[in-house]
């Protein structure tokens, strides 16, 4: 084993990459939130949070939390310039109608046609919670998940279908993961890059799938 | 004359029937009517349908109005929370019964209901076991799901500012659902911190004309009932 797993903030930083100049873009809960600390200072990118902020900054220093300005992990965050509020409806108009170009979501499992798995694992004694996820899955332009490869059994979470239930169907367009970024193409999975030291035969023997190169 | 101020929460809540469907307002804490369901709390009806973006947090606001045994369903898009612990033990009991909505469906399902639309079709959701059951139409080749309105008995909304004409602000990100709730109401309480006199709040920054809510009562800002 020559190659190194991205951290979660490498990982996140080069999702940030990735973001274009002038983006509106919703991070999930959870690890996408990460993707926020490493936006380039370069590019002007307009974060959206379902609870109804555009222009989202980052959180407040210690003392100054204001408890009616939170993200949608419920977390106290600050407003830039620019920002504006607005109620639920309009804020799922935005998420669901193609206003924003970049949705970044956890996933639990990722399919070779672009099925996302990420609210529910199926389990009976689980309860379920949706959110906004299947709002952003399908009404974002592009939908971006970030995660791990491997769970921590070491199973892929990319997988040829998805075993738990669907959040949408065929709407995730690129996976970001530790080990390699991954298209989504009407063949399939398509290997983007991998890390350093990672060939693509190691790839797809820990996934156990055949990624195109 | 139109004086939709009441003098209490309690007043505000006294018609509340058991049986009732409540919205109530907020994600998470911001915009949680608190003194609001602390009244509903006090007040007593039982049997109640809750429609609300979370389904408790901790043990105040919606978490003790189903501590308390009140609530029969939950209509939610984000029921399980590191704090939703009551709302998890009832569920787990099979004492309270959950519907869980795509948080945009549910959002818009409250707005169709307040908006006179007999519901819509949506590409959320298609394929997916939260639309099991439902009408799928195909529009221009995409797979659509058919959404029904969602109607309320009462809503329970915490906005900033009021006034006797029941137009309201909000503060910041604790505007949320309130403006669609009191919309699909038949009867919108509205609690606010200040109740000013008409015409002291900017017509341009108005986010909830009057027409939309019944009552407005005021509450300190620490959720107590004045």
């Amino acid at each position: 084993m020559n190659y190194k797993k991205l951290t979660r903030d490498q990982l996140a930083a080069r999702i940030a990459q990735d973001i274009p100049d002038g983006a509106y873009v919703n991070l999930g809960i959870g690890m996408p939130t990460l993707v926020a600390n490493h936006l380039r200072a370069d590019r002007e990118v307009i974060l959206q949070s379902e609870n109804g902020l555009l222009g989202m900054g980052s959180a407040p220093s210690a003392g100054e939390e204001d408890f009616d300005l939170i993200n949608a992990g419920k977390q106290p965050v600050t407003l830039l310039p620019g920002g504006s509020y607005f109620n639920s409806a309009d804020s799922f108009a935005m998420m669901r109608a193609g206003h924003l170009d970049i949705a970044v979501l956890g996933a639990f499992q990722v399919a070779a046609n672009g099925d996302l798995a990420n609210w529910h694992t199926g389990g009976n004694d689980d309860i379920p919670a949706v959110g906004g996820a299947m709002d952003l899955a399908v009404g974002a332009r592009q939908t971006w998940v970030m995660m791990e490869l491997l769970t921590k059994a070491g199973e892929s979470k990319l997988v040829e279908r998805c075993t738990y239930p669907l959040t949408g169907v065929r709407c995730v367009s690129r996976i970001y993961t530790d080990l390699a970024v991954i298209n989504v193409t009407p063949q399939g999975f398509r290997l983007a890059e991998a890390v350093a030291g990672l060939s693509l035969a190691e790839l797809n023997s820990l996934s156990k799938l055949s990624i195109a190169p | 004359m139109i004086d939709k101020i009441f003098s209490s929460v309690a007043a505000a809540l006294a018609d509340v029937h058991d049986g009732a469907t409540i919205m109530v307002g907020g994600f998470g804490g911001a915009g949680m009517p608190v003194a609001l369901v602390d009244g509903l709390i006090a007040q007593g009806a039982r049997h109640l349908t809750i429609i609300a973006n979370n389904a408790g947090n901790g043990e105040t606001g919606i978490a003790a109005l189903l501590k308390a045994g009140r609530v029969k369903k939950v209509i939610c898009s984000f029921p399980r929370q590191t704090d939703s612990q009551v709302f998890d033990a009832l569920y787990r009991a099979g004492r309270v019964e959950l519907e869980l909505v795509p948080q945009g469906n549910l959002a818009e399902r409250i707005r169709a209901a307040g908006s006179g639309i007999g519901g819509f079709f949506t590409r959320v959701g298609f394929g997916t076991r939260l639309a099991d059951g439902k009408e799928v139409r195909k529009i221009d080749g995409e797979m659509y799901v058919y959404e029904t309105p969602i109607h309320a008995d009462f809503a329970l909304v915490k906005a900033e500012r009021g006034d006797r004409w029941g137009n309201l602000t909000y503060s910041k990100s604790a505007r949320n659902f309130g403006p669609v709730m009191a919309m699909a109401a038949k009867v919108a309480v509205a609690s606010v911190h200040e109740v000013v006199t008409l015409g002291v709040l900017d017509p341009e920054s108005v986010i909830t004309p009057g027409i939309f809510v019944q009552r407005v009562v005021r509450v300190e800002r620490d959720g107590a009932a004045t």
